[in-house]
């Protein structure tokens, strides 16, 4: 049984991305106790599957690595993965989380040996990959997880894989008999910071990303680049593993649409002008970018970056939101067609491989969190509007890059901090 | 120039979009267009268009009024609706499209040698006369709009398929002869002229 102690002086933070981690991380350094809830079996959230951050281009591994240092020196954070709030019910200062643990069937033994994986056959989708590769029915989420674990997929239980892997590990960790848990936490306010989802690119009818293999979105584009990710870092296309040396990218690809995202995710213009360098990263003066664009949003001091970019021979900037994408059989190289909006000329342009700079949407629709916690147009959490102590952190409220997504939960965790004081006032 | 036409110049002097907001069927939505180009992209005559939608938005806006209302390229809009299912701010192209178009015509500006202007009106005569159309005078008509010599062409060229509607009894051999109007056309022809006059009101076109 888990047992984590928690009062209506805890604060409980929902989701342990970025923003999750960033939220505990402030309200236990100023003290306070929290509980830090992650779905997935590791923390790290959306962040830790990038290449590199714009601006700086350094890889995400080292800003996490810091963060889950402070968690674990910090004795007041208790953090549980595999596990998701089902309800919530009180008022401010007074609320009884119910939560549902799922098993791992890894217990605390267990030292990343690896054993199990090897052991076990089945494999299935690498959801870490955006489901592009394979992985075991044994893994490690990715070579950075924290905490460093393994975790048995449910699909092998009953198998044979599954007692493969238990006798192949020397350290007894594997325990196949972990049921599934539900908690009931009181706490006495909330951060939910459960972060974003790509926009389904099938609803994009037109640009084909169901039909044509050379379509793929940005977040897939970024496992490539990845030397862990499914082609081993190679930046090649899915068809036929050809060199991805002209690429394109659409912005705008299912934002400030109304036949899908309404809002712009303000994040992908910079997404994609960094991608860019990714090509040029793997192909040099061989590479060739062209940039689809509506209107280029790098908002404030991102401008040097976009004008970094801007002076780059080998980056072409079209204004035109291409109309829709054709495949050329033969060579299965997508077309995008359209006319672009500097002169209404008609082009139709061949490119190895697509990126579709893909919108955000809330992974959960703030809607549905409890009565009183209020959705904005988009469903992102709506603070002024919302009467519950369930305060919005980073993509959960807005779509933000990374830095604003820190500087959100802080002010998150800050909200949160004046709930429990008053609690302890009240209390004393 | 036209009286008409002579009348909305001076009204609205430079500002064609507001012309265009008053007098077209949705012209109010001309200023959402946020140029991204997927109509015109999207328009399956796209190539042959002189100025695809995107370009005619921006050039009301950019008060290109004569460019505009003479330009053959709204009347090559086929209603496919293309346009408006991908237009990312919902804008009804395909309507401003019809509604530019005839405005130009109530205005008299319109290219007079424009096969969709003379079949439009052709239909609308047809229709309005009795109150149903007559398809054999229709067709009749449009296969001698360039002239007697191309209309017998056309003519036989059809025939089989005129042939085959005959005898399925979709079209009505007499009907170049008789009126084929239905009941009450003279009704409808009066709550068509009721309507117009109301229309011209409220626009501003009444004489
Ligand atoms: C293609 C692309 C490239 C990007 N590149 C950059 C960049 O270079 N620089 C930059 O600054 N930003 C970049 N971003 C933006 C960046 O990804 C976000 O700012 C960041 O992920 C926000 O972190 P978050 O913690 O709010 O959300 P997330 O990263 O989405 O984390 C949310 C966490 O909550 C968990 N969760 C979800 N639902 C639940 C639930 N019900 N219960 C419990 N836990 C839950 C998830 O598993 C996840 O771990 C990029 C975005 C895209 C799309
Ligand atoms: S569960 Fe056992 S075998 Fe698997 S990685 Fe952990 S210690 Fe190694
Ligand atoms: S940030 Fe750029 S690509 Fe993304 S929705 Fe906004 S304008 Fe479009
Ligand atoms: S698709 Fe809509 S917004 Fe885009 S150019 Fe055409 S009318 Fe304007
Ligand atoms: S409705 Fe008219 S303007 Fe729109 S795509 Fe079809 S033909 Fe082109």
């Amino acid at each position: 049984m888990t047992d984590v102690v928690a009062t209506n002086e805890t604060i409980l933070v929902v989701g342990g991305g970025i923003s999750g981690m960033t939220a505990a991380l402030e309200a236990a350094e100023c003290g306070k106790d929290v509980v830090l809830l992650e779905k997935s079996p590791s923390l790290g959230g959306r962040v830790s599957q990038l290449y590199k951050y714009f601006p700086k281009l350094c890889h995400p591994t080292c800003g996490m690595e810091i963060n889950l240092k402070r968690i674990k020196a910090n004795k007041r954070i208790r953090v549980l993965t595999l596990a998701e709030v089902s309800a919530i019910t009180g008022k401010p200062g007074d609320y009884t989380a119910t939560i549902r643990i799922s098993p791992r069937y890894v217990n605390e033994h267990c030292t990343a040996c690896g054993a199990c994986a090897e052991a076990v056959a089945a494999e299935f989708d690498n959801e870490f990959n955006y489901g592009m590769g394979k992985r075991k029915g044994a893994y490690l989420s990715s070579a950075m997880a924290y905490p460093q674990r393994y975790v048995i997929d449910p699909r092998i239980l009953g198998t044979p894989d599954a007692e493969k892997a238990k006798s192949a590990c020397k350290y007894n960790a594997v325990d196949l008999g972990m049921k599934e848990e539900t908690v009931n936490l009181k706490v006495g306010a909330v951060v939910w910071a459960t972060g974003w989802k790509p926009y389904d690119a099938n609803k994009i009818q037109p640009y084909g990303y169901d039909r044509y293999k050379n379509v793929i979105t940005s977040v897939e584009f970024e496992r490539l680049m990845d030397p862990f990710g499914p082609t081993g870092g190679k930046l090649v296309r899915p068809s036929d593993g050809k060199e991805a040396k002209n690429v394109a990218f659409i912005q705008c690809a299912g934002s400030r649409d109304r036949n899908h995202l309404k809002h712009c995710s303000r994040i992908c213009c910079m997404a994609s002008l960094k991608q860019s360098t990714y090509v040029r990263e793997k192909y040099a003066d061989d590479a060739n970018v062209s940039i689809y664009y509506i209107d280029i949003r790098a908002i404030d001091r991102f401008e040097d970056f976009y004008k970094r970019i801007q002076a780059d021979p080998k980056v072409k900037f079209i204004k035109s939101k291409v109309a829709n994408i054709t495949e050329d059989k033969a060579t299965g190289n997508p077309i995008l067609h359209g006319v672009d909006t500097e002169g209404y000329h008609r082009y139709d342009n061949p490119h190895d491989l697509v990126v579709l700079a893909i919108g955000m949407e809330p992974s959960v629709d703030a809607s549905r969190i409890m009565p009183g916690v209020k959705a904005d147009a988009s469903g992102f959490i709506d603070i002024n509007a919302t009467t519950e102590a369930v305060f919005g952190a980073g993509c959960a409220s807005n779509a933000l890059d990374v830095n604003r997504s820190v500087q959100n939960a802080t002010a998150a965790a800050l909200r949160a901090i004046q709930v429990v004081n008053r609690v302890s006032r009240a209390e004393a | 120039m036209t009286d008409l036409n002579k009348v909305m110049v001076e009204k609205y002097r430079n500002d064609f979009l507001k012309e265009v907001e008053a007098n077209v069927e949705e012209g109010n939505w001309v200023k959402m267009c946020m140029q991204c180009g997927v109509c015109s992209g999207s328009c399956p005559l796209g190539p042959h268009w002189e100025h695809p939608p995107q370009e005619i938005f921006m050039m009301i806006r950019a008060g290109k009024r004569d460019e505009v209302l003479r330009s053959e390229s709204m009347w090559m809009c086929t209603s496919c609706y293309n346009c408006i299912v991908r237009c990312p701010r919902e804008l009804p192209i395909t309507h401003i499209m019809h509604g530019l178009a005839n405005y130009a015509h109530r205005l008299g500006i319109a290219p007079k040698l424009n096969p969709t202007r003379r079949f439009a009106k052709m239909f609308w005569n047809n229709i309005t006369a009795g109150g149903r159309v007559n398809e054999l005078k229709l067709s009749v008509g449009l296969y001698f709009m360039d002239g007697f010599a191309s209309g017998i062409k056309k003519g036989l060229e059809m025939l089989p398929v005129g042939l085959g509607m005959l005898k399925t009894g979709r079209l009505n051999p007499f009907g170049l002869f008789s009126g084929g109007h239905c009941k009450g056309a003279g009704d409808i022809r009066k709550m068509i002229k009721k309507a117009k006059e109301i229309e011209d009101k409220r626009k501003g076109f009444a004489a």
